[in-house]
């Protein structure tokens, strides 16, 4: 074997501090999916939204200063969330709304080709938008945690990723109990599941889509957030997560939210273990294997179902 | 390759293409910088990548986020082709078709198992992954090298009104073959799978081989573009022939211009290529970024007006305005008739012990069958008696665990659908499975590509067929506008025409008025009559006892009758299974009253 044990404990360590956080992006990219078979290329912009917005109101201007160097760096990546909510409802209310959602033909016609490079046109926006706003040089939130470490045994804890993977998991549980037991929840997952007979039943579908939109684009954001104190990104950061958000919601089933979490997780875990065999540089290539592997042996996912009726 | 000769739209396809060649090789000669001559060189090149997208993604509907992977191969085929053994372009662009060719079939065995949002996604994976591969290998950055012995011998030009040309020329090749595809068989075969695969397998179109053709192509010409772009940019880096803006180049091309036609990714190349290339260099080095920002929502504003694209949107509003009214096509009269199946004795289809089951659920427990050559056979039951789920074992579209199934004494197990549409075996479905936007001739000649060499033959036998069942007068006109009857009757008609010797027929009286189910049953008896063998579900009694011949009766997934009409309708269980027991039981105390 050409890695210890010890490399072994550390690397999956690590890959479930940095799970966490996927699987939170995922669950984002998953409500999205789930609810309106939307192919959002934008989504890991909304992501790269949630950091600048962390790191400005904690390094930036120092809005959250006075929260300390511990507390701020969390405080701003939630702030993150309720920001880019807003900007999703008003994207989806004036833009995404009249391309997607029941009053568009999903079936062959307009519908989907809109919808596509209407998100790439976000996507656009949003990369060269923020290369405007924030400049191309790679930046950071640093936290004292960044540099600290816990000791368990001999693995190495990174005290700022282990933060963000416990802020990451309790933030899922509040998603999945909003889902499971609110009203506006129930009605998401209902749209979700078969939005004709949603409607039947008096939800309204178009509102459910842009709750989901806009909750999503937030919790992808939330991530982002944890991601900023964790790693430096420039405003092209979207796109290498977009295959890892997109590997993860396919792993874990398309529609299925507990599916996106274990998903999100486990692409993490890939990734930091492949390190172990690959070389840095694929440690990617090992994510686009594990989903073609995933989307050819188990197209319905880990938590998925098929149904489809001639 | 034989385009279709005669037809005027082919031919008008043919000028504009001769037009286009005059065009562009007028503004070569008229450009004097040569930066413009670059744009222009880009606007090809990106056209034609579009091009070949299009003709997989834009005709058959499979959307492909990573034609990235083929421009890539190409690219890199040229230059490590020309750094490593001194390879000239002009035969490693050839090479990088085969290349891309190549990949097309080894991307396209695997993925072409997936459908709709997972096969998008999985070929997003294909050139992502390949580009961090060649970053590993150590490919970051190939500068071609010049060589300034024989420059003309390695595709190096000073004119660089030169590489106008070659590009105008793989453009100009990637549009014959898209025409060629739009116009014959292979690109009806592509439709016919956008708008319905079920229904294309089920009409005998082998869905499968006709999108792997599609990909090996598409992949071969994205690839010799990708080979040019590599000889006229000097250098290759991973990140500019496999990354994710050339994978959604030619999607937003496309789909700006117009999906699924010949002249929208020329359109969307023609206008958002140049229009990039002037915002980067009017604006990007005051503000870097802004060029995107106009360019992202300079796509949305059009997206919002036109979203089908520029290209439908334009036709839509001329035809609309009456300059190019569609003129009726004049139909050649002699229709010809269909050689009739010949109906012999004993049994056609019959099935043993077949069984299925979907997780706990048995849809299907021992259920045999037979039914005899030149019959009228009626399968009834209550719903989720496991009747369509039986057709779809018979057909292929599901394979029985267990049991056997013979047509004609020949097994059917294993068999993809159109393999059994080959057999001879034709079928309807319970809801419609139109093909909404090609016309009623259309949809039905799709069914006619088995028996048929040549294309105007498989017309011929389409109007035969739309005779056959009486809607001939309907021909032009398009699926989408049709009534319920008529749908059944295309639907009829699109099963009829490759000559089977038994038709299934799922549920064709559903939903039908009184009037309209007199004439669809008599088109079917008229069939038996012929000679045609017809296994038709119900689940109307009524309609089906003065239909059929036999009856089997399916209920929980078994079968609990078969015979004559008269005594099924009397069976004890068949009666309990339509109404319940405590209808038996009164039933049953009548009839005991009686005596």
């Amino acid at each position: 074997m050409p890695f210890s044990l010890l490399d072994f404990m550390q690397a999956l360590a690590a890959g479930i501090m940095v799970g966490g956080a996927y699987a939170l992006m995922c669950i984002g990219l998953g409500i999205i999916f789930g609810a309106m078979r939307v192919v959002n290329f934008a989504q890991g912009d909304f992501m790269m939204l949630g950091m600048y917005v962390a790191f400005y109101l904690t390094t930036g201007f120092g809005v959250l200063a006075f929260l300390g160097p511990y507390a701020g760096p969390i405080v701003g990546a939630f702030l993150a969330g309720p920001a880019v909510f807003a900007i999703g409802w008003v994207l989806h209310r004036f833009l995404v709304s009249r391309v997607t959602g029941t009053g568009v033909t999903q079936a062959e016609g307009a519908g989907g080709y809109a919808q596509i490079l209407v998100t790439l046109g976000l996507a656009l926006i949003f990369q060269n938008g923020g290369l405007i706003l924030f400049g191309s040089a790679p930046t950071g939130i640093r936290t004292p945690l960044s540099r600290a470490s816990f000791e368990i045994g001999s693995v190495l804890l990174n005290e700022a990723k282990a933060v963000s993977f416990v802020v990451a998991v309790v933030l899922v549980a509040a998603v999945y109990l909003f889902l499971t037991h609110t009203r506006h929840g129930k009605g998401l997952r209902a749209a979700a599941d078969n939005s004709t007979a949603a409607i039947y039943m008096g939800i309204d579908v178009d509102r459910a889509h842009r709750i989901a939109w806009s909750l999503g684009v937030g919790i992808t954001a939330v991530a982002g957030g944890l991601l900023a104190s964790t790693q430096s990104f420039q405003p092209y950061v979207g796109f290498d997560f977009v295959i890892v958000m997109y590997a993860g919601v396919v792993l874990g089933g398309l529609g299925s939210i507990l599916g996106a979490f274990w998903g999100g997780l486990l692409i993490g875990i890939v990734q930091q273990l492949s390190t172990l065999v690959l070389p840095y540089q694929l440690q990617n290539t090992a994510i686009f294997v594990v989903f073609l592997l995933i989307v050819f042996l188990r197209p319905q996912g880990l938590f998925g179902r098929l149904s489809e009726r001639t | 390759m034989r385009l279709n000769p005669g037809t005027t739209a082919t031919a008008r396809h043919l000028w504009a293409i001769v037009g286009l060649c005059v065009v562009v090789l007028a503004a070569a000669f008229a450009i004097r910088s040569e930066y413009d001559e670059g744009v222009l060189v880009l606007v090809l090149l990106w056209a034609t990548l579009s091009v070949a997208w299009n003709l997989l993604s834009g005709y058959s509907g499979l959307f492909s986020f990573g034609h990235a992977a083929f421009w890539g191969l190409g690219a890199y085929t040229v230059a490590l082709g020309l750094v490593n053994f001194g390879l000239t372009p002009w035969l490693g662009i050839p090479l990088a078709a085969v290349v891309g060719g190549c990949a097309g079939a080894l991307i396209g065995y695997p993925t072409f198992r997936l459908r709709g949002h997972y096969f998008a996604l999985a070929m997003l994976a294909y050139p992502l992954a390949m580009l961090y591969v060649f970053e590993w290998l150590g490919y970051q950055e190939v500068p071609l090298p010049m060589e300034r012995t024989a420059p003309i011998l390695y595709m190096q030009f000073d004119d660089k009104r030169a590489y106008v040309v070659l590009a105008l020329a793989l453009l100009v090749a990637a549009l014959l073959v898209s025409l060629w595809v739009e116009t014959t068989r292979f690109g009806r075969a592509l439709m016919a799978i956008k708008q319905n695969e079920p229904a294309a397998e089920a009409a005998g179109i082998d869905t499968w081989r006709w999108k792997m053709r599609a990909i090996v192509l598409s992949g071969a010409l994205a690839a010799m573009a990708g080979g040019l772009y590599a000889v006229v940019l000097l250098v290759v880096t991973p990140d500019s022939v496999f990354g994710m803006l050339v994978s959604s180049q030619p999607l937003i091309l496309s789909l700006f211009g117009g999906i699924g036609s010949l002249w929208g990714p020329v359109i969307g190349a023609t206008v958002l290529v140049p229009l990039a290339e002037v915002l980067n260099a009017q604006l990007g080095d005051k503000i870097p970024g802004i060029q995107g920002v106009v360019y992202g929502v300079a796509i949305i504003a059009i997206i919002l007006w036109a979203p089908e694209g520029v290209y439908w949107r334009v036709r839509e509003k001329v035809t609309r305005s009456g300059l190019a009214g569609s003129e009726p096509r004049p139909r050649s009269a002699p229709v010809m008739a269909l050689p009739q199946p010949r109906s012999g004795q004993g049994d056609l289809l019959v099935l043993r012990g077949v069984g299925i089951s979907f997780g706990g659920l048995r849809a299907l427990d021992d259920v045999g069958l037979s039914v005899q050559d030149g019959s009228l056979h009626g399968i009834i039951g209550p719903n989720g008696a496991g009747k369509t789920t039986l057709f779809n074992v018979i057909n292929g579209f599901l394979r029985p665990q267990s049991g056997s199934i013979a047509f004609a004494g020949t097994s059917l197990l294993g068999l993809m659908p159109n393999r059994v549409c080959r057999c001879g075996i034709g079928r309807t479905f319970q809801v419609v499975r139109a093909f909404a936007r090609m016309t009623v001739v259309e949809n039905v000649i799709v069914g006619a590509y088995i028996g048929a060499r040549d294309d105007r033959v498989a017309e011929q036998m389409a109007l035969a067929a739309l005779d056959r069942v009486g809607i001939a007068d309907r021909a032009d006109s398009m699926a989408g506008g049709l009534t319920t009857r008529e749908l059944r009757l295309m639907e009829l008609a699109r099963a009829l025409v490759p000559q089977p010797r038994l038709l299934l027929l799922d549920e064709t009286l559903a939903g039908l008025g009184h009037e309209d189910l007199d004439s669809i049953l008599s088109v079917i008896r008229r069939l038996r009559d012929e000679g045609m063998t017809v296994l038709i579900i119900e689940h109307t009694m009524q309609a089906m006892v003065r239909l059929v011949d036999r009856f089997t009766v399916l209920d929980h997934g078994r079968v609990i009758a078969s015979g004559a009409p008269a005594e099924v309708v009397r069976d004890r269980r068949v009666i309990e299974a339509y109404l319940g027991r405590r209808w038996t039981d009164r039933v049953s105390e009548t009839a005991a009253g009686d005596i």
